[in-house]
This record gives C-alpha cells, structure tokens and sequence, in this order.
C-alpha cells in the first residue's frame, strides 16, 4: 500500500504557512530542517531496548514501571516538553492493548512515528470493543482466560506495552532480545515470537 | 451508538460501521510533505504558538467528509493553520 | 492538589452530552458516559484540556486511571475483558457500594 499523495492545495497550503511564518520571523527553514531530522531519529528501537533491559534487569524493571518518563532519560532520551511514559507490566493473566479512540496520541518519543495503521479509523473504532478481532489481524491470540485490557489514551500520558519475555530466550543478549520488539508488540497486537529458528 | 451527535465524528470507539472493516497491518512510509508538516508542528509547539489541544478541536471541526477523506498529515496542516489563523499569528489573506 | 478519589473507589462517569448544545473539545469518550468504574491510580493533575483547546486559561485538574469492564459498555465482548481509560475528576461522580 503507498500513502495517498497530499492534494496540490494542500502542498501550497504548507509552503504559504511557512512563507508567511518566516517571513515574520516566526520561525526558520533551517529549524524545521533541524526539526525533520532529529524526529526522524526516533524509533520503536529506543522502546525495544528499555523492555530488553526491563527483562534482564529486575530493577530497572520496576523503574521503568514506577516512572516510565525516569526511565527513558537513563537511555539518554528526554521526554522534556513531551507528554509522560507510562508502562504496562502484561502478566500471565493480563494483556495490554493500546489505542488513541479520539485521535492518535502515541509515545512518539520511544516508538517513533505511529504506524499507518494505528491511526485508521478501523483500529480505533475496533480497539475498544473488539479488541481480539483486532489482534486476530496480526494472527494473534491471547486465550480465553487471560484478560485483555485495552487502555485508550484519552488524556495526557502516553502508554508503552511491557510484553512478557518469551519461553526459550533464557541467557539471550539484550541485543538478541531487542531484535525481538518493534512497534506491534510495544502497542500490544502482537506477542514477541521467537523467529523460525536460524538453521543451527 | 445511533444517537451519537455528527459533531463528534472523530469520537470512534466502538462505532459500530467499523466492526466488519479490516485493519491492515501495512505501515508505508511518510513522505516529505508528511515529516515537514510533523516538524512544522512541533517547531510551533516548542515556540508556545500551538497547542495539540488546539489543533484537536480544529482538526475535531472538520466536516466527515475532510475528517475521513484526507490524509493523516493534511488534516494536521490545515488543523495548525487554523490556529494560527485563531490566534492572529497569520492571517487567512497569508494563507490563501 | 489533592485527588477525590483513592484508588479503589467506585466511581460513575457523568452522562452528560454537552457537546450536542455547543462545539466543545472533550476528552470524555462517549462510550463511557454514565458508566459505572474503578479507579486504579490518580495519574497526577494537568491543565484541562477542555480549556487550553480553546487558548483560554487552563486550571490543572486531577486526571485518573478509570477500569470498566468491556461486556456491559458493548453488550458483548469476552467477560474479564476490560477498558482503561484517562479521565479528569469533573466527569467522575461516587457511587455508594
């Protein structure tokens, strides 16, 4: 699927915005580049590695649990003028799924940009109240007795999934457990799997 | 469900006209005009000349056909320039 | 600030539609009106959105973890499945156990 292109109007609203921005003295060209730049740094990567972390190290497991927005900063990532981190600790019985009914809030500081499909109407219509037809769209499926909640990002925080750490991955590097986490499973549609084995 | 008012189209969990439409796992790409209007937004934003509250309610004003018809990004640019056109820091005359 | 409620307490949602009398900017999902919940945690206190959409001066309230349980919102749904939802104290009213 490729994005549909912005309609040339809405291409010649942005340059006259920005025009009419710069030409005050509002702002600058060189700003916005700078802006473009450092944003298109963040990644699902920055949540993969504090789950990682969170896996192998009990207690930056309940810092991260206690104080999401704490714990980011000991990655070297501020979430300074950004909405806090909260973290859900999934549980043998507990699965979290996260969506935005009302718009698309995500925690763009540790997972990057919010999937196309994280923001369609279908996911966040569907989220709240079919939430394992949902998951069923990744092949997904969290049995009958474990309880799935859905938290609806309605206000000012933003929520990261802290999925549980996968059978078989005893004594794993914090790499190779990274390499386990992308956006799916930090938002809760998917579980972290263990790929089909490398040929030994 | 059925008694909900129009003026909160954007206001979507569980409407039910979605129960049977797929969510397509695909995530393609954000383009240029995309990633320039998310910078756009966020240099504003650390200036103190919008907020995402703001931007909301314009974006939440739009008619259903613009609130599902355009793009993720366009119904940003045109909720920003919104306003900044509210707040008097352009004008529509700048933008048109 | 202090929070109302503690966590633990029953609370219901107000069932108020004000957004069909006037444009508003609300952060209550419709889905939850005049629902009944538990509060997991007070989340802190922020400035109302309610108030900063329209750039007016913004009082900070007491925002919360609400819990309701998915089958009585929907009338269908797997039982023990739940929503968590953020909301301001002004929408929250007690309930008597």
């Amino acid at each position: 699927m490729a994005l549909r292109e912005p309609a040339p109007e809405h291409v010649a609203l942005l340059e006259k915005l920005i025009g009419a921005l710069t030409a005050r003295g509002i702002l600058t060209e060189a700003e916005i580049a700078a802006k473009k730049s450092a944003t298109e740094k963040a990644s699902p990567q920055t949540g993969a590695r504090m789950v990682a972390r969170a896996w192998t190290d009990p207690a930056f497991r309940a810092r991260l649990l206690a104080d999401g927005t704490a714990a980011a900063e000991e990655f070297g990532v501020s979430l300074a003028g950004n909405p806090p981190l909260g973290v859900l600790e999934d549980t043998a019985n507990l699965h979290h799924l996260v969506v935005c009914t009302l718009c698309s809030c995500y925690p763009r500081v540790v997972l990057g940009f919010p999937p196309h499909w994280y923001k369609s109407a279908a996911y966040r219509a569907r989220a709240v109240r079919d939430p394992r037809g949902v998951l069923a769209e990744w092949g997904t499926h969290i049995p009958a007795g474990t309880q799935i909640r859905v938290v609806d990002s309605t206000a000012d925080y933003r929520w990261m999934v802290l999925p549980m750490r996968p059978e078989g991955t005893e004594g794993w590097s914090e790499d190779q457990l990274t390499a386990l986490l992308g956006a799916e499973e930090l938002v809760g549609v998917a579980l972290p799997k263990l790929a089909l084995a490398k040929v030994a | 469900m059925e008694t909900q008012p129009a003026s909160t189209h954007h206001d979507l969990g569980g409407n039910p006209k979605y129960r049977c439409t797929a969510v397509e796992p695909e995530n393609p790409a954000l383009s240029d005009f995309d990633k320039r209007v998310d910078a756009l937004r966020v240099v504003l934003r650390e200036k103190g000349l919008i907020t995402t509250d703001e931007q909301r309610m314009k974006i939440e004003s739009l008619p259903p056909e613009e609130y599902f018809g355009l793009s993720y990004y366009e119904k940003w640019l045109k909720g920003m320039a919104a306003v900044l056109v509210s707040r008097g820091i352009v004008t529509w005359e700048d933008v048109s | 600030m202090s929070p109302r409620y503690a966590a633990g307490a029953k609370v219901q949602v107000k069932n108020n539609r004000p957004e069909t009398v006037m444009r508003l900017h609300l952060r209550t999902p419709h889905y939850v009106r005049g629902r009944q919940g538990i509060v997991l945690r007070a989340l802190g206190s922020f400035p109302n959105p309610e108030d900063l959409a329209f750039n007016r001066p913004a009082p900070a309230k007491v925002l919360y973890h609400v819990l309701f349980e998915q089958p009585p919102v929907w009338n269908e749904g797997e039982a023990g499945d739940t929503l968590l939802v953020e909301l301001f104290e002004h929408w929250l009213e007690p309930v008597e156990s």
